[in-house]
């Protein structure tokens, strides 16, 4: 089982929810930007939530389904279609062999996630499938998706096979379930994406003005964004204290201010280690509004309690929980 | 001097992780702790604990707080810090106690092509070349942290005379193995990558390989020595 690559899209790589153990050798965690759409995805088709999926950027690919396959997509809805058909999002999504997923959406904008039933089956590396492009390393090759690629398929959980079976496809074109996960909105038409955070390690070295200029004004995402960071461009942001800091660990939200007074949010294929003042972190359950933040969007961010990040972590968790169960059931049905 | 054994400062990075800061300053006897410490959590995980990174000064904890949930009165955080503090004991011992880490010799070719700004070193420093490298030879460097990029080890031990700046303009593509030194600090690139420090040489052996165990040749605490090889020596060993 295996789907052909017949066009690669913008940058098209396999992930999973990263590479642990192995920051101390300076190794970044990595994995799918937005790691809750992935795991999303994964469940909608009966998948562990770790198995690897597709990351797919802007602009997605063509893909040769060689197989039957049970597939779902989420994040930002990127235009996929299946023989005409447009593909809805946070369902599964029952399709025969041969058919073509092509994503045609030339005004799309953001980061969807594609998991299929049994999960992109390369070789793992240091535990872990998710390509880190940096180093060369993992996925496919550790290299974004070419027209020619064959990706493997893994082995069908019961869960898949029973959920395939519910919705029986037909010979063209796919079958997506009438029930589907709810995923609320990543900002208003227009409006700011709003991300939360708590002050950073270094929040007190810098100026009052830039704390409040920090929260109160909006960043745009400059053009030097990818999976390892966004330079963000807005109000200058003025650290006091003008002693160089030793390098300690930075992690995927962690807002840092070189001396340009212009921020960095640091992603998931951030470095593990760095110097430079950390303002302020965002929280883990905003990660998936970041993955949406490419160049061009205007980020706010908001400040929050570690006891509120707290909470919003347990409650997430709590929340996909509650999913995996949810589909389990679903696929239980006669 | 820091005291290593007065209590370190603790406060969150993020949602999941914390850092324990031990004092403000490069030191031996607080890298041991730091050391000491993160060999303790391989050993005696608490619960929740993903993985630590140990830095100069620092130990950064990363944890899930959804195995730290079921309490009602503490944060997942208040929990992992409580854990961590009913092991600083243990690890203040344990750091008066510890073995030096391994040596690891570096075999490095200086000079020449792979080290193209040997003679500008040498004229910062007013020594001749061959007193550079006998002078970045000598001493037992240790390896305080590994980071910035997969295998990139933080030396400390550079002869104070060998500090030279950066290069004004970064070079756009620095070889992995190229060793350089950079103010007062000596490095060894890991990955091809652009960079301003200025090159005195280049190592043939891998400072990280995926498929090795571990993967990275150096650890925190390794202590390093440079050793220098001539051209023919390099094409063998990197053969």
């Amino acid at each position: 089982m295996s789907l052909t690559v017949l066009k690669p899209g913008l940058l098209t790589t396999v992930q999973d929810l990263g590479r642990f153990g192995y920051q101390q050798a300076g190794l970044v965690v990595g994995g799918a930007l937005d790691a809750v759409a992935l795991r999303t995805a994964n469940l909608l088709v009966g998948n562990p939530e770790t198995a690897a999926g597709l990351e797919i950027t802007l602009r997605g690919p063509h893909l040769r389904l060689l197989a039957d396959t049970l597939l779902a997509l989420t994040g930002a809805d990127l235009g996929a279609s299946i023989s005409g058909q447009p593909v809805p999002l946070g369902r599964p999504v029952a399709v025969r062999a041969g058919t073509v997923l092509a994503f045609d959406k030339p005004t799309a904008s953001g980061r969807a996630w594609l998991a299929v039933a049994g999960g992109v089956a390369v070789p793992p590396v240091l535990g872990s499938r998710a390509t880190y492009l940096r180093a060369a390393l993992g996925g496919l090759g550790g290299r974004a998706l070419r027209a020619g690629d064959e990706l493997p398929v893994g082995e069908w959980s019961a869960a898949a096979q029973r959920l395939f079976n519910q919705l029986q496809p037909t010979a063209a074109g796919g079958v997506a379930a009438r029930w589907h996960v709810a995923q609320e909105p990543l900002a208003s038409p227009g409006a700011p994406l709003v991300v939360r955070a708590l002050p950073g390690p270094e929040y007190e070295q810098f100026s009052p003005a830039s704390q409040r200029a920090f929260w109160a004004e909006s960043f745009t995402v400059t053009p030097a964004a990818d999976r390892m960071g966004a330079r963000l461009s807005g109000p200058p942001l003025e650290r006091l204290a003008s002693a160089e800091l030793l390098s300690s660990a930075v992690t995927f939200g962690t807002v840092q201010v070189p001396a340009g007074g212009q921020p960095i949010v640091l992603l998931a294929d951030c470095q593990t280690t760095g110097g430079y003042p950390r303002l302020a972190q965002v929280i883990t359950a905003d990660r998936g509004r970041l993955a949406q933040a490419l160049p061009g969007a205007q980020l706010r961010f908001a400040p929050v309690t570690l006891a509120e990040a707290q909470a919003q972590y347990l409650a997430q968790e709590q929340h996909i929980d509650a999913l995996a169960r949810a589909v389990y059931l679903q696929s239980l049905r006669l | 001097m820091t005291d290593p054994n007065a209590a370190p400062h603790f406060y969150p990075l993020s949602d999941a992780a914390v850092v324990l800061e031990f004092g403000q300053a490069i030191d031996p006897a607080t890298h041991q702790l730091i050391r000491a410490f993160a060999q303790l959590l391989a050993q005696y995980p608490p619960p929740g604990l993903r993985e630590v990174v140990p830095a100069f000064t620092t130990l950064t904890v990363y944890y899930d707080p959804w195995a730290l949930r079921h309490s009602r009165a503490e944060l997942p955080y208040e929990q992992m810090v409580g854990a961590l503090q009913g092991l600083l004991p243990t690890a203040q011992a344990a750091a008066t106690i510890a073995a030096p880490g391994p040596l690891v010799e570096i075999p490095v070719c200086y000079g020449g092509d792979y080290g193209p700004d040997l003679e500008l070193v040498a004229r910062h420093a007013q020594l001749s070349t061959a007193e550079v490298i006998a002078r970045h030879a000598a001493p037992e460097y240790l390896v305080y942290m590994v980071g910035f990029a997969p295998g990139f080890p933080y030396l400390g031990g550079l002869d104070a005379r060998l500090a030279t700046p950066r290069r004004a303009q970064p070079r756009p593509l620095v070889p992995a193995g190229a060793v350089g030194i950079a103010g007062a600090q000596t490095g060894i690139y890991s990955l091809p990558t652009p960079g301003g420090w200025q090159l005195i040489g280049r190592t043939p052996r891998r400072l990280f390989d995926p498929v090795r165990t571990p993967p990275s040749l150096l650890q925190a605490g390794d202590r390093l020595r440079f050793v220098p090889i001539s051209v023919t020596a390099f094409s063998r060993l990197n053969a």
